[in-house]
């Protein structure tokens, strides 16, 4: 899936996921879409309920090896 | 549709307290709210110019666990469980208990206070503090950041009469 920025947010843990993530979508243009990569277990269902409440939407949920990967568009 | 509002009041002023407010806050602008916090009474030593002076105390916290930031697993695993009596009377019991705090926050990419207050002002969130307790506990306005208004009750409350949530910490 193509993506135009990337966020690295290993080894940080809750509320920072999110903080980064948020900020990030700041600087970025309606539409485009952000790839985030985790380790945080909790931040499955933190950036579903991010998305739902932010209106931004949560494109893709995976994980794979100890790794979260979100993807986000811009609303 | 309206922004939502949270307000939160702080009233610890020690380091493992100060985690919740600051959290939340940012959170919570981070999803969108309008947010503020009213800093009182031991609340306001979070809002000092210097946070790095907060202090975590096991002595009478029976829910803290006590368990090392270094050293191989089964170490690290080990909950100390030292009666209360025997903290009390051991000279930098709580500057240990403090460092040791510190270094699992940074081992766990939990942020620090200073971090979280800044991404909390980055935000917008906005900070009161306290004046009668500034004046109760002898602080002077130059001890606290910059950004802090100094309001009484009645101010916080024409915010927090209208918050969809409100919290007291």
């Amino acid at each position: 899936m193509n993506f135009d920025k990337e966020l690295d947010a290993r080894g940080l843990n809750c509320p920072l996921p999110i903080l980064r993530s948020k900020k990030t979508l700041n600087e970025m243009t309606s539409g485009q879409v952000l790839k985030i990569i985790a380790t945080d277990p909790g931040s499955v269902k933190d950036f579903a309920a991010f998305a739902k409440q932010t209106g931004n939407e949560l494109m893709s949920s995976a994980e794979a090896a100890g790794e979260y990967t979100f993807m986000i568009k811009k609303k | 549709m309206d922004e939502k509002k949270l307000a939160i009041i702080a009233t610890k002023g020690t380091l493992d307290w100060a985690y919740p407010p600051f959290i939340l806050a940012s959170t919570a602008a981070a999803l969108g709210y309008e947010t503020q916090i009213f800093f009182t009474f031991y609340g306001l030593q979070l809002v000092r110019k210097d946070v790095s002076g907060l202090k975590v105390s096991p002595i009478g916290n029976p829910g803290m666990p006590m368990k090392m930031p270094f050293g191989p697993k089964w170490f690290k695993d080990i909950n100390w469980n030292i009666p209360n009596a025997l903290q009390c009377v051991i000279p930098g019991y709580e500057s240990v208990a403090t460092a040791l705090m510190k270094q699992t926050i940074a081992n766990n990419g939990v942020a620090t206070i200073a971090e979280l207050r800044e991404l909390c002002q980055e935000a917008d969130v906005k900070f009161l503090a306290c004046q009668m307790t500034v004046e109760l506990f002898g602080f002077e306005h130059s001890d606290f950041m910059d950004g802090l208004d100094y309001v009484g009750a009645a101010t916080f409350f024409e915010f927090a009469g209208e918050s969809d949530i409100c919290l007291f910490i």
